[in-house]
């Protein structure tokens, strides 16, 4: 990986910017070069989140992702607004248990289906969708190694003061992994 | 009264007009300082109008600030230095027109520090123009009819604005005679040392001569103060809030 | 000290306080919010003072007296609100006073918007507020630069007894960057002796005023004090030596550009880049190193191509001088190569 560049988009609540904020801080803590550009002021009210985030081996540019690699959504909104972007090739992730099953999608793309709110609610930790997308993420992307991601994850709950969530972060996590 | 003028006040380069009311309430200021044993320890905040030329007039050290922002540099200078007493010495143009805003917030907020507002009913150094606290009918430069407050409204009286407002203390002094100067140095003294105790905003304002841009004699433009101020501008205190409240 | 995750707004913030800042004063404005929203708490723990004033006009005027008063004192807006300030500011040059101020840029004139901008490149080079003046300017294109230039701005200050301001955007503020913060540094109000801090008996008045005043050659003094700030020039550079055409930029844009003489560079097309990191004085001394240069283009987000101006004084009138600008979006290495390749062409003629 010399350089990714994720845009990670839903509603507000299903900790989008904490999933931005999980890879940059995985990707620190390996000495690459982070950057996370959140939305701001009046872009970031109406209760959609988005943010964009990159990880790279040399210095990063600009903020703005024109063309990312990766697209984490949490919502049908967002795979409308950004499905378009995402580079040939490029993965996206999909939350299967609120999308629905007969939309149809670019054929150059890789996308991955995940039903994130309900495995997490199978879990009993419902805020944890995001974490389950992010085990998707690591299971059908080269940014990080699953393992690796998954001691950036408890590690950045530990250090939050959150680490007694931390068992049902990892199995929501690891659920997200298995894809199912 | 004694006849030997504070320490503090030097005059060596004062460029007050005769009759000018600025000079007074620099005594008054000084020989309140010289009672508490502030004289020392005093940082003074003067505007750009006539009063500016107080840095010249006193020995404190002394700031020059912006036209009506005084009583805010007043508490940016208080908030780095809060065992000093902290004075700004402004016009009522300064306090009640440009600078409301400041004296208004800083008000509200209660910020410990001191404002002396000299009233004289109009503009002095820029020759005499028409201000909020200018009377129904005074001609000045800018109201060559008389002030008509039908357009410019009447007289601000801070005693009715602020009073609703949870400052330390606010009063009323005039400096057309020596009585009133006794009670207007009174008033001083009782803000600073409220202030040195730390109630918080303190407001004294002072009735004041400017026979120049009144075009009258020192002598009428005292009795003026008396005559047609006073009856506007009531003396007094308006806000003594105690300290325990 | 360990990296940190911090918004740009927030390092800028911390990193005042690890300069001895303790004192700030503020008025709400996006894209600058967080700065006031991080010290409403942070400052109180560090044993200074924050006040949220009733309006930039306020707060500038309270970081005049906490600076004569002694303290390192900041405040921080954006463009409307900037324009606020600049009275103070020209009052904080006329009394030799030293302070910072931010403005961490968006876009527009007048209500302008939000967005992504380098909106007052002139209302910061200018002087901004009446009378003759200039301040020295630090434009950071990092989360880490934020950080780094607060000391340096504070010091330069000090130094030059003259307020210095930060030329931040909305982009450099509102993003998450791997941060290190410099280490706390005590600063003591009384440091210097010119503070105002209470006239001993039979010492002399300290008075803050317009040095005009007081001065016994005002204009030489002047004269001296900006000859000596001139020579505060900093920059980079990046490929400029052969560089056909020259890329000008700062802050968010110069980030940009450094990848664009990348791919410029890999189709074969020689692109350099000098990024001025003081925007006053402008770094003329850059524009030295380009001995291959054809024609120089800034990228500004911005319409008119504000620092067009400097660039033509510094480069003299035998060289195309033109603006790829980009409202409301940061600026993108295919626009900006476009444009070059056809200043180029133009310039083949």
């Amino acid at each position: 990986m010399a350089k990714k560049e994720i845009i990670c988009a839903g509603f507000g609540g299903q900790g989008v910017l904490t999933a931005g904020m999980l890879l940059i801080n995985a990707g620190m803590e390996q000495d690459k070069n982070v950057l996370f550009y959140p939305s701001y002021g009046s872009e970031m009210r109406g209760g959609t989140a988005k943010c964009t985030v990159k990880i790279s081996d040399g210095l990063i540019a600009s903020p703005i992702s024109k063309q990312p690699d990766i697209l984490f959504t949490m919502n049908t909104p967002a795979i409308d607004k950004f499905e378009e972007r995402l580079k040939p090739g490029g993965l996206l992730l999909v939350n299967s248990s609120i999308v629905p099953e007969d939309r149809t999608y670019r054929e150059d793309i890789k996308v991955v289906k995940v039903p994130a709110t309900d495995i997490a609610a199978e879990v009993a930790n419902p805020k944890g969708a995001n974490l389950v997308m992010l085990g998707a993420l690591a299971a059908h992307s080269d940014l990080f190694s699953v393992e690796y991601m998954e001691t950036a994850i408890v590690s950045f709950f530990e250090k939050k003061g959150k680490g007694k969530f931390n068992e049902k972060n990892v199995a929501c996590y690891r659920r997200g992994v298995e894809g199912k | 009264m004694r006849l030997v003028a504070p320490e503090t006040v030097t005059f060596t380069q004062s460029g007050f007009c005769p009759g000018c009311g600025h000079g007074l309430a620099v005594r008054l200021i000084a020989e309140v300082m010289e009672e508490m044993e502030l004289s020392e320890k005093l940082l003074a905040i003067v505007d750009v109008a006539c009063g500016s030329l107080n840095i010249d007039s006193w020995r404190f050290d002394t700031i020059m600030a912006a036209h009506g922002r005084p009583i805010a540099t007043a508490v940016g200078v208080k908030k780095v230095r809060p065992e000093n007493p902290v004075m700004a010495y402004i016009g009522d143009g300064a306090a009640y027109s440009i600078g409301m805003a400041e004296t208004m917030h800083t008000a509200i907020r209660n910020d410990n520090v001191v404002a002396i507002v000299i009233n004289n009913s109009l503009y002095g150094m820029t020759g005499g123009q028409c201000a909020p606290t200018s009377l129904p009918g005074q001609i000045t430069t800018s109201t060559p009819k008389g002030k008509d407050p039908k357009k410019a409204g009447m007289p601000f009286r801070v005693d009715q604005a602020f009073t609703g407002l949870d400052i330390a203390y606010l009063a009323r002094g005039s400096m057309a005679d020596a009585k009133g100067m006794m009670q207007s140095k009174k008033y001083i003294k009782k803000a600073f040392e409220k202030h040195m105790r730390g109630e918080g905003f303190c407001l004294v304002e002072l009735l004041s001569p400017c026979p120049t841009n009144l075009n009258m004699t020192p002598v009428k433009s005292v009795e003026r103060i008396k005559n047609e101020m006073i009856p506007f501008f009531p003396l007094g205190e308006f806000k003594d809030k105690k300290e325990e409240e | 000290m360990a990296k940190v995750l911090l918004k740009g707004n927030e390092a800028l913030a911390e990193a005042a306080l690890a300069a001895g800042c303790r004192f700030y004063s503020g008025y709400p404005i996006t894209p600058q919010t967080e700065i006031l929203e991080y010290l409403s708490w942070r400052m109180e723990e560090v044993g200074g003072e924050f006040i949220q004033a009733e309006s930039e006009l306020a707060g500038i005027n309270m970081v005049l007296g906490a600076a004569a008063a002694g303290a390192r004192a900041l405040t921080t807006s954006s463009g409307p609100g900037f324009s606020l300030k600049q009275e103070g500011i020209s009052y904080l040059v006329a009394a030799d006073l030293p302070a910072v101020i931010v403005d961490v840029m968006r876009i527009g004139t007048g209500l302008g918007d939000i967005a992504q901008g380098q909106g007052d490149y002139w209302q910061l080079t200018r002087g901004g507020g009446h009378g003759d003046y200039h301040t020295l300017v630090l434009a950071p294109a990092s989360v880490q630069e934020n950080a780094d230039m607060m000391a340096e701005a504070f010091d330069l200050a000090e130094k030059y007894r003259h307020p210095v301001l930060i030329a931040s955007d909305a982009a450099i503020g509102q993003m998450i960057e791997a941060v290190e913060i410099p280490e706390f540094k005590e600063h003591d109000i009384n440091k210097f002796d010119w503070t105002i801090k209470g006239c001993k008996k039979g010492t002399e008045q300290r008075k803050i005023q317009n040095v005009y005043y007081t001065h016994p050659d005002y204009e030489g003094y002047l004269t001296e004090k900006y000859r000596q700030m001139e020579q505060e020039q900093r920059y980079e550079t990046v490929q400029v030596e052969d560089a056909e055409l020259v890329l000008v930029a700062y802050g968010i844009s110069s980030r940009v550009c450094r990848e664009t003489v990348e791919i410029a560079r890999e189709e074969g097309l020689k692109l350099g880049l000098i990024r001025p990191i003081t925007l006053w004085p402008f770094p003329v001394k850059a524009f030295e190193e380009a001995k291959a240069a054809r024609a120089f283009l800034t990228v500004e987000m911005n319409i008119l191509g504000q620092m067009m101006d400097d660039v033509k004084l510094a480069v003299g009138s035998g060289y195309p001088v033109d603006h790829y600008g980009s409202i409301f979006e940061i600026p993108e290495s295919d626009g900006i190569i476009a444009k070059a390749k056809e200043m180029l062409k133009k310039e083949g003629k």
